[in-house]
């Protein structure tokens, strides 16, 4: 399997990266050795093995239902670039 | 209308109730100054990770069991990708593949009176995900506030097969998991907040045709009404779309409710790509069969049990039964009552829940659970019409009177204040008697042919009587003298 030029570009705009022509070519080469390396694994036999979701084997760890946070919004606010009313400010975004 | 065949499936956000988040021990609490319950974890800061509230699981575990569904030993979380301001990491941890509760089915009753029947919705899974913060769009002088206390709060979202043919089946659809979220204590049901809202997937087909219509799914409906209307909007707009020969395309809309319409948001060209993969900083969630099991012992009973047995044991109607199971409060409030007034009594005090109580409450805008007239009061009250104390028009008043806090309970207000039915036959017939004398002309109608004499002579008995002689009783003196 390798990707177009064309799904490298949308894979880039998906993730909001700005890619020039000559970037988008580099980076189709890039994926698309990464895309080797893939198939070599591909071609071990796994019939029959249950696919892992994470790499340890293990079960997640919970929590109890409590509050252990205090609100710490002036610390955080500090470093954003702009807050009103207890607001972080964005650049307006409208769906 | 008739050739077109409506098909709609509903995905429903319930905010699970826990006091915090699901991945971060920050407050889920409503209503508290913009952004101090965002803790480092909700703002996506370097670094932090993500740790699973138990009582979310609880939670889902619960409504699995309540649905008959399957709870997953084994689900996995999943990170679904979109850029959006009020969204911190840039993915909001859903599950995908493996969500925690598959399959199960909800039963609904859909009208009322004869044209009541009960209907069967299939659920294709319910799946545990964290909530996203709120944009506020207006007065940054050109920019969006962003609070993200509402970012990371439980929820569990409930896929509905597309099951449902008419827009009131989706609203007994809506109102039914409503109700059963809320009565096994799993979310607030708080519609104004944003506990509980509901994105409609709809499309027509012509009758007959198997294959289903392209859908468009109307999002984001927070009251029962604007589904209602959302649904018969949109309904109508696809049905004349196809009519006039246009294709419907795939969409996400939203519903205006100033304007009862419904308008695109986005089409299926720029639909999101989301791009799910197993979340790496979260381990596949365990759920063992001990687990399920203490939470199996820990469920109420639900209301379909209920139903059934208060049509089976107390003789109830399927419509009484489901009106009086559509929420805890109203099923705790009735069963208090038939405790007090016996197994006998459960059809008038099934009746006085659900007409006399609920105007009443209705009428003062208030909810069951502040009603100043307890169960055990109404209870008591049943009694003294059952036992022929007082009729039901003098139980009116006596409700009222309770309702206005004038005795502790029935007896005192109807012994205080005299109200007591008179039964003795003797003092019945001697007003009777009275009235008859009285009232020589319409004694005279009467015997003519004219029944609506009766009737007056009646009423004139119970004027006697200040309302207080026994129905029948009067009724039978009254026929007996005028046919001597």
């Amino acid at each position: 399997m390798s990707l177009t030029l064309e799904q490298v570009k949308r894979i880039a705009h998906l993730a909001r990266i700005e890619t020039s022509d000559a970037e988008a070519l580099s980076t189709q080469g890039h994926l698309n050795g990464i895309f080797q390396l893939i198939e070599q694994m591909q071609a071990v036999d796994t019939s029959g093995i249950e696919p892992m979701a994470h790499a340890q084997d293990l079960g997640q760890r919970l929590r109890d239902d409590a509050v252990s946070e205090a609100d710490r919004r002036a610390a955080y606010q500090s470093v954003a670039p702009e807050t009103e009313a207890g607001l972080y400010l964005v650049p307006k975004v409208i769906e | 209308m008739n050739q077109w065949e409506v098909v709609i499936g509903i995905e429903t956000h319930a905010q699970l109730a826990t006091v915090s988040k699901i991945f971060s021990g920050a407050s889920t609490a409503f209503g508290a100054e913009p952004n101090t319950q965002a803790c480092a974890v909700d703002l996506a800061l370097p670094g932090v990770l993500p740790v699973l509230n138990r009582k979310a699981v609880d939670c889902a575990i619960r409504f699995g069991l309540s649905i008959g569904a399957e709870v997953a030993t084994k689900s996995v979380f999943a990170r679904k990708n979109y850029f959006y301001p009020d969204l911190p990491k840039g993915y909001q941890i859903s599950q995908m593949d493996l969500p925690v509760v598959v399959g199960g089915s909800l039963t609904l009753q859909v009208g009322s009176g004869d044209k009541a029947y009960e209907k069967v919705v299939r659920l294709t899974r319910a799946h545990l995900e964290e909530d996203a913060g709120k944009s506020l769009h207006e007065d940054f002088h050109g920019k969006s506030g962003i609070d993200l206390n509402r970012a990371g709060t439980p929820l569990l979202e409930i896929v509905s097969e597309p099951d449902m043919r008419s827009s009131d089946e989706a609203v007994a659809y809506a109102k039914a998991l409503h109700g059963l979220v809320r009565w096994i204590g799993i979310c607030d049901g708080n519609m104004q907040e944003g506990s509980f809202r509901c994105d409609a997937n709809v499309s027509v087909r012509p009758k007959g045709q198997l294959e289903f219509g392209t859908r468009r799914e109307i999002k984001n409906l927070n009251s029962f009404r604007f589904l209602k209307e959302a649904i018969d909007y949109e309904v109508q707009w696809q049905i004349n779309e196809i009519e006039e020969g246009r294709k419907i395309q795939q969409a996400t809309v939203l519903f205006d409710p100033d304007t009862g319409e419904t308008r695109t948001m986005r089409t299926k060209e720029d639909a999101h790509d989301y791009r799910y993969f197993p979340d790496p900083d979260l381990l596949p969630l365990l759920i063992g069969a001990d687990w399920i099991e203490r939470i199996k012992d820990e469920l109420p009973e639900l209301p379909a049990q209920k139903r059934e047995r208060f049509t089976n044991v107390l003789g109830l109607s399927a419509y009484d039964a489901g009106t009086l199971t559509a929420s805890q409060e109203i099923a705790a409030y009735f069963e208090a009552m038939v405790a007090v007034a016996g197994q006998g009594n459960a059809k008038p005090c099934a009746n006085w829940v659900m007409v006399d109580l609920a105007a009443r409450l209705n009428k003062a805008g208030r909810e069951m659970a502040e009603s100043p007239v307890s169960a055990q009061q109404l209870g008591g009250l049943i009694l003294r019409i059952a036992d022929n104390t007082i009729s039901n028009n003098i139980a009116k008043k006596v409700f009222e009177a309770l309702w206005n806090g004038e005795g502790a309970t029935a007896d005192e207000i109807i012994d205080k204040q005299g109200l007591k039915q008179i039964t003795d036959s003797g003092a019945i017939e001697a007003l009777v008697d009275e009235v008859l004398a009285a009232n020589a002309a319409n004694v005279a109608e009467f015997k003519a042919g004219k029944e609506k004499a009766f009737n007056a002579l009646v009423g004139q008995v119970m004027k006697a009587a200040k309302g207080k002689a026994n129905p029948q009783q009067v009724n039978d003196l009254l026929k007996k003298k005028l046919a001597g």
